[in-house]
């Protein structure tokens, strides 16, 4: 059969090669080689999420397209589990404890404040993108319940009033980083 | 696993339900034995022709030895095993079954497009739910009604997963798929975004095999009685081959009845000013096809073609087969061959301004609402050719709506010259019959003998590809006739892998060809959709229509004739090319094969 100009395969995979860091590119090459490739799905949006931060929409139609893997499916996929964010996260990602422990000691409080003051639910990132809320479960840490942690850092034990404090200290470290970045 | 019960292996089973001994083939389930000996246990995500889920839980029997209930869908039938399908225990089960399933579910039975067509609803009743004492958390998903052909209506979904099956199983298209998970599970296409902007052909299929009316097509009825009811438009109509063999059932008449009179009454009384038949519109689309097939066999271009008129299959090719764009025929659907022929043609000898017609299709089908509003189908002017494309379900609303008692109308005739039509034309609303109708034509043209009914052979295995060797003229021809179109991308890569050498491949979207529409009605209670009883009893009205008529080759038509001495001049000519054709190109999202 004729197979003519009229085919866009050459122009859908340059542009989801672009939509993809190369680390992935290269994972799904050996993914491809693999017998099975299809069912490397969920470990292709690991890379993903581990170089991007998240899954994008160009992503996650790059994974199908170079996959082969209906688009549908990777977005059942990506939806299905809780690991994966669709949606970029903040720079500072604020875990909440709800862990035994900390929720006896008032973590309910903590957190309820925390929305309050950030003005986003749970898995929602604040527009300026810094802040994202999350909840966990027990970080280990009973000791200092209530506790919460930021990026990799742990606050406890913390009362509602705290928040404001705490946050306005990760602002303005923001804030200087990004004056230190400019000059 | 599929469940077909055409196991090879001739190992049977012998089993005892509620009393009574059955032997099955090894490899059956129990559901599936128990319908052998008149025992339908109720069930709701079960689909024969699909893959098995066990979601819904509904059709549970007690099998001795085993102390929970289990679902006879997908249990596999063993020797000697007993099973019970109905205790007060199991009924009583079943029913809480249902009415945790209808917990989540809007009650607005009596407002909603499916009320007496639905399963749910008729499930409900069987069972015996006549109170709903349940009152849960509701989920509330955001529907879809941007599609021009099909909308979503998520809140509706029992997620029962049929219409995930037939769209990658049946269509091979894998459009939708269950994002997020549990309560919050939601079926769509990815991304859960408008439904035109996904790979979705539009054939419908998914609104086919919905228990509820999670997935609808959009409804244009609005806009028809709108223009019936304004004096200054003049409302021309055409019906698809296929409507006359299905819109009966939606009356009580019994499948496969041609309808052909009663319908033109009904249109009339309806209101619309002229009534004419998309098959004519098929007689030009052979006249072409005929003549590009015989340019094609003479070298002048490539081999195999493959047909155009069904639009589901149009945006397949051009979504998942984009390379393979130049094999298909240029020709325009027969409806929009038609509705071109409306505007071009009858409303200048009628000395009707064309701005005040108003071109109204029915059609068996969904995917013609997305060809009509296509670019390429807009006139001159900028408005489309075809102005709102009803379904055969929508007609048979609006003639219930109007009153109309179409079992006792009398029969009535097309309108001259759009409404005269061959045999040949009828037959198109059927797999194969395209192929056919396009070689009775394709013979005259190259001076040999009539090509009679065709005999096709099923290709090992599918049901749904069939292929033949045709005599034509002093050329063997290799034909191949697919219906669904997963059977569609068997031919293709066949052919693509050099396997098959087929001059001409048919390919109509959905099963069984446009008699299994997407827009056709929905099956009568106590019977499945696309059950191949029902549509062969449609097929079965086609063919009979076409015995019946003298004229049956479409270049004999004389309607046909005056319009190429007329108006279009010669099959391929300037004026056809110009008005009869058109073109496709590469669309996005690009489907995953």
């Amino acid at each position: 059969m004729n197979r003519s100009s009229t085919d866009n395969w050459p122009a859908v995979r340059e542009a989801s090669r672009k939509a993809l860091p190369p680390a992935v590119l290269d994972f799904i090459e050996e993914c491809r080689e693999r017998e099975h490739p299809k069912s490397a799905l969920i470990a292709v949006l690991h890379r993903v999420q581990d170089e991007c931060g998240h899954l994008g929409r160009d992503q996650l139609n790059a994974v199908a397209q170079l996959l082969q893997v209906p688009t549908a499916r990777v977005y059942g996929a990506a939806t299905f589990y809780h690991f994966f964010r669709l949606r970029p996260r903040g720079r500072f990602l604020i875990s909440v404890c709800l862990g035994t422990a900390c929720y006896v000691k008032g973590a309910d409080q903590v957190n309820r404040r925390l929305m309050e003051e950030l003005g986003v639910g749970l898995g929602e990132t604040t527009a300026d993108g810094l802040f994202s809320l999350e909840t966990t479960r027990c970080l280990g840490t009973c000791g200092l319940a209530p506790v919460i942690m930021i990026n990799d850092n742990v606050h406890g034990p913390l009362k509602p009033d705290d928040i404001p404090g705490l946050l306005e200290r990760y602002i303005q470290r923001a804030r200087k980083e990004e004056a230190g970045g400019k000059t | 696993m599929k469940t077909d019960q055409g196991n090879s292996e001739s190992a049977t089973v012998r089993l005892t339900i509620d009393g009574q001994r059955v032997e099955v083939p090894d490899g059956s389930v129990v559901l599936q034995a128990a319908e052998k000996i008149g025992i339908k246990i109720p069930r709701l995500c079960y689909h024969p022709d699909l893959s098995l889920e066990g979601a819904c839980r509904v059709c549970i029997v007690e099998v001795e030895g085993i102390d929970f209930y289990v679902a006879s869908c997908s249990v596999p039938v063993r020797e000697g095993m007993v099973v019970a399908t109905n205790s007060p225990a199991i009924r009583r089960a079943r029913r809480d079954i249902v009415e945790l399933l209808l917990d989540n579910h809007p009650r607005d039975c009596q407002t909603c497009e499916r009320d007496g067509n639905c399963e749910l609803q008729n499930l409900a009743y069987a069972m015996g739910v006549r109170e709903r004492l349940f009152e849960g958390r509701r989920k509330n998903p955001t529907a879809d009604e941007s599609g021009s052909a099909v909308v979503r209506h998520p809140e509706k979904c029992i997620l029962c997963g049929r219409c995930v099956r037939v769209c990658s199983e049946i269509q091979g298209v894998f459009n939708l798929s269950q994002h997020y998970r549990g309560f919050n599970t939601v079926v769509g296409p990815a991304e859960l975004g408008p439904m035109d902007e996904s790979v979705c052909i539009q054939c419908g299929q998914c609104i086919n095999v919905c228990p509820t009316a999670a997935f609808l097509e959009k409804n244009n009825t609005e806009a028809v009685w709108a223009a019936l009811a304004d004096p200054e438009v003049h409302v021309v109509v055409q019906t698809a081959p296929s409507i006359r063999a299905a819109i009966g059932e939606g009356f009580g008449l019994p499948v496969g009845t041609p309808a052909t009179g009663k319908m033109i009454t009904a249109l009339r009384r309806l209101g619309f000013d002229a009534v004419f038949d998309t098959n004519l519109g098929a007689d030009l689309t052979i006249v072409e096809e005929a003549h590009e097939l015989v340019r094609r066999l003479e070298g002048g271009g490539p081999l195999p073609l493959l047909t155009s008129c069904s639009p589901g299959w149009i945006n397949f090719l051009e979504k998942f087969y984009p390379e393979l764009i130049e094999h298909a025929s240029t020709c325009k659907s027969p409806m929009s061959m038609l509705s071109t022929l409306v505007r071009e043609y009858y409303a200048p000898r009628h000395k009707i301004d064309p701005k005040r017609i108003f071109s109204v299709a029915v059609m068996p089908c969904v995917a013609k609402k997305y060809e009509a509003a296509r670019p390429e189908h807009l006139a001159p002017d900028g408005r489309p050719y075809t102005d709102a494309v009803l379904t055969t379900r929508e007609l048979i609303w609006m003639i219930q709506c109007y009153g109309i008692d179409f079992s006792r109308l009398p029969n009535d005739l097309f309108d001259r010259p759009l409404g005269l039509s061959s045999g040949a034309g009828d037959i198109f609303g059927t797999t194969g019959g395209v192929t056919e109708a396009a070689l009775r034509t394709a013979a005259e043209m190259v001076g040999g003998e009539t090509v009679g009914r065709i005999e096709f052979l099923s290709v090992r295995g599918v049901e749904g590809l069939k292929e033949a060797p045709v005599r034509l003229g002093d050329k063997e021809l290799l034909v191949a006739v697919a219906n669904g179109l997963n059977n569609a991308k068997r031919a293709l890569e066949a052919a693509a892998a050099g396997r098959r050498r087929y001059h001409l491949v048919e390919v109509m979207a959905c099963p069984g060809g446009c008699i299994g529409g997407g827009g056709q009605p929905y099956p009568p209670r106590g019977t499945k959709i696309l059950d191949p009883e029902i549509l062969q009893r449609r097929a079965a009205a086609l063919y009979q229509i076409d015995d019946n008529k003298q004229l049956r080759r479409s270049h004999d038509n004389p309607a046909v004739k005056e319009l190429y001495a007329d108006f279009l001049g010669r099959p391929g000519g300037e004026v056809s090319h110009r008005l009869l054709h058109t073109e496709y190109r590469a669309r996005e999202p690009r489907g995953i094969r």
